[in-house]
């Protein structure tokens, strides 16, 4: 019971370690490109979670992990602009999102 | 309060990631997004970090996702139509998944500080913008400067893949 009441930092870890397995599997599952791009996002944000959480349960009180987080929150939106600038081209070329109909690398 | 705080947000959180991958409209996996991301802007709340908060809802809530639902709207995709359910692959991601969280979750009894209680109610220094951005400033001022080099970079980028015609 005292699993349920009292919250630890592992279960935001838990909670961080759910998600990121939620996007892996959005990842390897899906076959729209743009839904494989949220499932990214998704796994970003658990590692955003985890380093939050360790920031906030250290010993020590420290701001380390928060400026990681937002470093993060920045390359992922520079990351985000790039990776849909490559599927619009991509949709132009090919007019599909569909990762099954983009086989000419295919040996 | 904090337990009953955790596990709805916990769980609405694990509900709007299902939600994203197993959706076949994209507009309706965006919007499960959304409402993650803003959960998640929460749960860094509970955690003492309200700069951290706002950033995620102003960045992530806001701008990232208003790109996807742009992108999504302009190249006009239609809800899936209905394929055959890809059993083995489902499989096989089902599998990676498990070994990862295998690994994660006896990882976790070896967290040095695991069991420490989150309690509102002890002390704990304040975190708020300015501190941070002291911090950034400081010690991180090559990581940031390095940031604001790759945002130039991504910039360029995007212009260029954007043209009609790559010469």
């Amino acid at each position: 019971m005292e699993a349920f009441t009292q919250i630890t930092l592992n279960h935001y870890l838990a909670l961080s370690g759910i998600l990121f397995m939620i996007g892996m599997i959005g990842v390897m599952m899906r076959r729209n490109i743009i839904v494989i791009y949220m499932s990214l996002e998704l796994m970003l944000n658990a590692a955003n979670l985890a380093l939050v959480s360790f920031s906030r349960f250290s010993a020590v009180p420290k701001l380390d992990g928060h400026i990681m987080v937002f470093l993060i929150i920045t390359v992922a939106a520079a990351e985000v602009a790039v990776g849909l600038a490559l599927i619009v081209a991509l949709y132009r070329l090919k007019q599909t999102t569909n990762t099954g109909d983009l086989t000419s690398l295919k040996f | 309060m904090e337990a009953i705080t955790f596990w709805i947000l916990a769980i609405g959180l694990i509900a709007a990631a299902w939600s994203v991958i197993l959706q076949r409209n994209p507009v309706a996996s965006a919007l499960s997004l959304v409402a993650g991301f803003i959960l998640l802007g929460i749960l860094f709340l509970t955690l003492n970090s309200s700069f951290l908060m706002m950033v995620q809802i102003i960045v992530y809530a806001g701008a990232v996702m208003v790109l996807f639902l742009f992108i999504i709207m302009l190249l006009d995709l239609k809800t899936e139509e209905k394929r055959p359910v890809p059993y083995l692959r489902l499989a096989v991601a089902l599998l990676i998944a498990a070994i990862f969280g295998g690994f994660f979750f006896s990882a976790l009894q070896a967290v040095p500080n695991g069991h420490k209680v989150l309690s509102w109610s002890q002390p704990v220094p304040h975190v708020d913008a300015g501190e941070i951005g002291q911090l950034l400033f400081s010690k991180y001022v090559l990581p940031f400067e390095i940031t604001g080099v790759l945002l130039l970079v991504a910039t360029i980028g995007v212009i260029v893949l954007s043209k009609k015609e790559i010469k």
